[in-house]
């Protein structure tokens, strides 16, 4: 039977490893438990002219908010550290994030824009490889000026460097910002590519493979 | 910036909050998380978050360099004025008279001796102008000044091989701190800010002032401490802010 005779060949593959589907998942209960809380630790002393409505926030009280917090500030660490680990040393950052030019994002955010990028699964567009390093990076920042807060004294000369605590609070709330911002994207591409959210649970997706990929 | 508007609250409420740390907080997304787990008995997910924060107790007695001084700051950033804070409004800071308070001291000590003013005023004096932080976020920079806790201690006779210092206040408030802490070089029983007795509000006439702490750490009208190896919690503490609260 001729291959020309069959439909396109069509299989089953790992495109997220176990690795990155269970710290995916950890880190995203990490967060929200970390945002939600925050917002309540926020209300508290507002540092802008807004507050956050009780209902998107955890922890019934300041007290609560801050246990909840300083919890879940460690599953995000210990989770955090074995993304990061496997990431680097498992060469799964440079497959999956690289490379990222300025060229390929204007051209690949242009055709998003214009609903003419497609999503292909398994691999990442230029504009998702940046959006996905760049929220690594938001959460380092996040977690860093935490550190600060936490401890101004024992951190002082990190603190120091990013400017004194009452920046450092500034710091921690737009990296914060960030993070919530690249959610609703997040969240708004997995509504229109719901495959992806499957993927991202059992790690296989159907990948039309390519004539050099069938090839033995 | 707003100190007092949710420390004002019944003893009832309080008792209430404590045990449902977590439950009066669940949320959208609290419910969310836990649908699917056993955890819904919210005095589970309590006693967890307590075992947290006792755990990051001992996390922050490790990280604390009990030679690391705490920032300090020129006169020219003192935040004027400096913010009233407690678990009641203004209007009720308690009014003690300077000439007969009497600080007690109690538990593993030589000399029980209360002090008065003018004994603590007669030992030698340290000041500094250093920043408070707040537990619900915000700060300020103050200048205190007052006799260096370690000289206390030591003149008492205290065992500093005990694991706590208990203080008990004249406006019912209490907490306590780590001995490594007590006896750092910038913890002071401060009866001066800014150069003058401490005004009712700021804590007259002695407030313990700890600038590796929470501002909730630094009891104001402080009227007994104590010595002793028994955790004695806090007003703040036994609700559920973290014990140590280390800066």
């Amino acid at each position: 039977m001729s291959a020309a005779a069959r439909p396109a060949p069509v299989s089953p593959v790992v495109i997220h490893p176990l690795v990155v589907r269970v710290t995916h998942w950890l880190n995203a209960v990490a967060i929200v438990c970390l945002v939600m809380s925050g917002w309540k630790i926020y209300n508290a002393s507002p540092l802008f002219g807004f507050s956050f409505p009780g209902w998107a926030t955890l922890g019934g009280w300041l007290g609560g908010a801050i246990a909840w917090h300083l919890a879940a500030m460690w599953l995000l660490i210990a989770n955090g550290l074995v993304y990061l680990a496997y990431g680097l040393a498992g060469r799964h950052f440079m497959r999956s994030f690289l490379p990222i030019g300025p060229r390929e994002v204007w051209q690949d955010l242009k055709e998003a824009l214009f609903f003419r990028l497609f999503h292909k699964l398994g691999a990442y567009n230029a504009v998702q490889r940046l959006l996905y390093v760049v929220v690594v990076l938001l959460v380092v920042a996040a977690a860093v000026s935490g550190f600060g807060l936490w401890k101004p004294v024992q951190f002082q000369g990190l603190v120091g460097l990013l400017g004194g605590y009452e920046f450092v609070r500034r710091i921690h709330f737009v990296a914060m910002a960030g993070i919530v911002g690249f959610t609703v994207i997040h969240l708004a591409l997995v509504a229109i590519v719901p495959s992806t959210l499957w993927a991202m649970i059992t790690g296989r997706a159907r990948v039309e493979i390519s004539a050099e990929e069938a090839a033995p | 910036m707003n100190p007092i508007s949710n420390k004002v609250l019944a003893p009832e409420l309080r008792r209430l909050k404590r045990r449902l740390l977590l439950r009066s907080g669940l949320s959208l997304g609290a419910l969310t998380m836990l649908t699917g787990c056993n955890l819904t008995d919210g005095d589970a997910v309590d006693r967890a978050l307590w075992a947290v924060s006792r755990f990051n107790d001992r996390v922050q007695a490790w990280l604390f360099d009990p030679n690391r001084l705490a920032p300090t700051y020129p006169a020219s950033e003192i935040t004027d004025p400096f913010p009233f804070n407690a678990y009641y409004p203004e209007d009720n800071a308690p009014e003690v008279d300077g000439d007969t308070w009497k600080l007690e001291v109690s538990g593993l000590v030589e000399d029980r001796t209360p002090w008065t003013l003018a004994r603590l005023r007669a030992m030698p004096q340290a000041s500094q102008i250093t920043r408070h932080i707040c537990i619900e976020g915000w700060s300020a920079v103050g200048e205190w000044s007052g006799v260096p806790f370690r000289s206390v201690l030591e003149r008492i006779g205290a065992d500093t091989r005990a694991r706590y210092v208990g203080f008990k206040c004249a406006d019912r408030y209490y907490s306590s701190i780590d001995m490594a802490t007590a006896l750092h070089p910038q913890t002071i029983l401060a009866t001066d800010f800014r150069g003058a007795p401490l005004p009712d509000k700021y804590g007259f006439p002695v407030k313990l002032r700890v600038p590796t702490k929470l501002g909730f750490k630094n009891p104001k009208h402080i009227v007994a401490l104590f010595v002793t190896n028994e955790y004695p919690g806090g007003w703040w503490e036994d609700q559920g802010y973290n014990w140590f609260s280390g800066s």
